[in-house]
């Protein structure tokens, strides 16, 4: 009996855990610490068409229960992605998403097309993240913006189309029914809270960007109320995410309405977390008597 | 590179603010450089602090850290017996096997320490070593480090022990077939600019924030020739012709 596995857009996930986008790398490293293959699966490094080098000066801040981040998209660019890092992931064999960002949406149309022709099951589309100065967090802010990117974006793909959604929209409800008019096949939601930090014997922003991304266990239970409040008003499946830390936390994102979960700034804190809430999450069906967990999905 | 939940051996202050911690040694290979990932607390504060090795024994590796915010401070509390959490060895370390002849290691401040395995390792292997030490006021660790060294010297700011300054104004690299040093950004490129105008190599162990220490966040940008590096995985340790 698999007790754990999830069917979104048609692909079969062994488990309900994913690692989420920009902490997880594309798995390497983890790999070095514990076998990776019992992951659900591994959204990508968010990538961009062409390569970035990301954002200077100070990256992350710690915060009471989280973490602030401004990386900025460094990574190889979508062409090095296929040739130096797929093959690892293809050889892991657990579902691989590829995370896609970008400042233009032409840019984002050639990375499908390319990512297309891939192995990727899914293509994540980023348009939230709140570190690069174009493009990314507009995208993710109007609806009307929002809803143009993804027709556009679902027309080119032949991947399903998987789009992460920003807690800094003006209306996440709106701007998740968007998203699904214009043809996104699931939404992953929440990426980061716009925060701030200051250095106050510099007298200045802690981050060269003045504002960098929050996560960790403190934006849980704004995650989860959005994560429950999309998924009452859209049809496509929701994967939830947002300082998930616990079993229990997967349970509670399961019960208002995700149908899996992603698992990012935890990874840090908790370096050997993966291996442990899957262990968790069996014994948990095993305790409840529950046949597959998604038979708990959406009961709030 | 493993994680481990252990007890801790010892944690004893050996100078204002500055602490050694031993823990149990589950580890084959230890690079002089190289560093964990270390935590003593709850989710309240996420992140897994960075400290480097100061001493390798066979049954033991022990930390020197300073106090300079909240996880330190946490970790100056923990007793003998009490739970630590640990990820490592992480990172490159020092090239000790790329070196060979008469070393110069030149520390500052909480950058010391890492430098007495790596004077220790050194000595091993049959080079010469010479030890630059450039501390604010108070000494610490220094009796250890006369132990390892062919020569010493330090320096610090009140001239209260040693040469009053700091140590790049008495370090002279000429002699030297390569410089380690760990320590403040504006001092370790003042040593790396110093050996490279006396076509000395020099390898400079830089310190960033780090969040997952493994190489997967990309939070510890080090900028070099060869662009953005992990200073948690490409690193610590860089050739100082290659840094920016």
């Amino acid at each position: 009996m698999n007790r754990l596995s999830t069917t979104i857009n048609g692909i079969t996930f062994k488990n309900p855990v994913i690692a989420a986008s920009g902490c997880y790398g594309f798995g390497r490293e983890y790999n070095e610490l514990y076998n990776i293959n019992i992951i659900g699966g591994i959204s990508s490094k968010g990538l961009t068409l062409e390569p970035r080098q990301g954002n200077k000066g100070i990256r992350v801040w710690e915060t009471a229960s989280g973490m602030m981040n401004s990386v900025g998209l460094q990574n190889p660019g979508v062409i090095k992605f296929i040739s130096d890092e797929l093959p690892f992931m293809e050889s892991i064999g657990s579902v691989i998403i590829a995370n896609l960002g970008g400042s233009l949406i032409e840019d984002y149309i050639q990375g499908i097309e390319l990512l297309n022709e891939t192995s990727v099951d899914f293509i994540e589309l980023n348009i939230s993240c709140p570190n690069v100065k174009t493009g990314g967090m507009a995208l993710g802010i109007k609806n009307d913006i929002a809803f143009e990117a993804v027709s556009l974006a679902k027309k080119a793909s032949k991947k399903p189309l998987m789009v992460k959604l920003s807690p800094n929209a003006e209306n996440i409800v709106d701007m998740a029914k968007a998203c699904e008019a214009a043809g996104a096949d699931s939404l992953s939601l929440v990426n980061t809270f716009k925060a701030m930090a200051v250095d106050i014997k510099k007298r200045k922003a802690i981050f060269e960007n003045i504002y960098a991304g929050l996560s960790g266990a403190a934006i849980k239970p704004m995650a989860l109320r959005m994560v429950h409040e999309v998924s009452k008003n859209v049809t496509i499946p929701v994967i939830g995410l947002g300082g998930i830390y616990s079993v229990e936390d997967i349970i509670e994102f399961i019960m208002v309405g995700a149908s899996a979960v992603q698992v990012g700034t935890a990874n840090f804190t908790h370096p050997m977390i993966i291996p442990d809430l899957i262990k968790g999450l069996e014994e948990y069906c095993i305790r409840e008597q529950i046949d597959n967990i998604m038979d708990i999905r959406g009961i709030i | 590179m493993k994680y481990s939940k252990l007890k801790v051996i010892s944690n004893k202050k050996i100078s204002t603010d500055i602490f050694v911690l031993k823990i149990a040694n589950y580890c084959d290979n230890i690079q002089p450089g190289q560093f964990y990932m270390i935590k003593s607390w709850d989710e309240q504060l996420p992140l897994l602090r960075p400290i480097s090795v100061y001493n390798v024994e066979v049954d033991t590796i022990h930390f020197m850290y300073r106090i300079v915010g909240e996880g330190t401070s946490k970790m100056s509390l923990l007793k003998k017996g009490s739970n630590i959490e640990v990820l490592g060895p992480l990172g490159n370390g020092f090239p000790i096997k790329q070196v060979k002849g008469k070393i110069a290691l030149v520390g500052g401040g909480i950058g010391i320490p890492p430098l007495y395995e790596t004077a220790k390792k050194l000595l091993e292997l049959g080079n010469t070593v010479d030890i630059y030490l450039g501390y604010k006021d108070e000494l610490f660790a220094f009796e250890n480090f006369v132990d390892v060294a062919h020569n010493i010297f330090v320096t610090t700011e009140n001239g209260k022990e040693g040469f009053k300054g700091y140590i790049t104004d008495i370090f002279k690299p000429k002699n030297y077939d390569a410089v380690f040093t760990c320590g403040p950004e504006v001092m370790m490129f003042k040593v790396r600019d110093m050996s490279e105008a006396q076509n000395v190599p020099s390898w400079l162990s830089m310190e960033k924030h780090m969040a997952c220490g493994v190489g997967a966040c990309l939070v510890c940008n080090c900028d070099t020739k060869k662009g953005t590096l992990r200073t948690c995985k490409d690193g610590p340790v860089f050739l100082g012709s290659d840094l920016l």
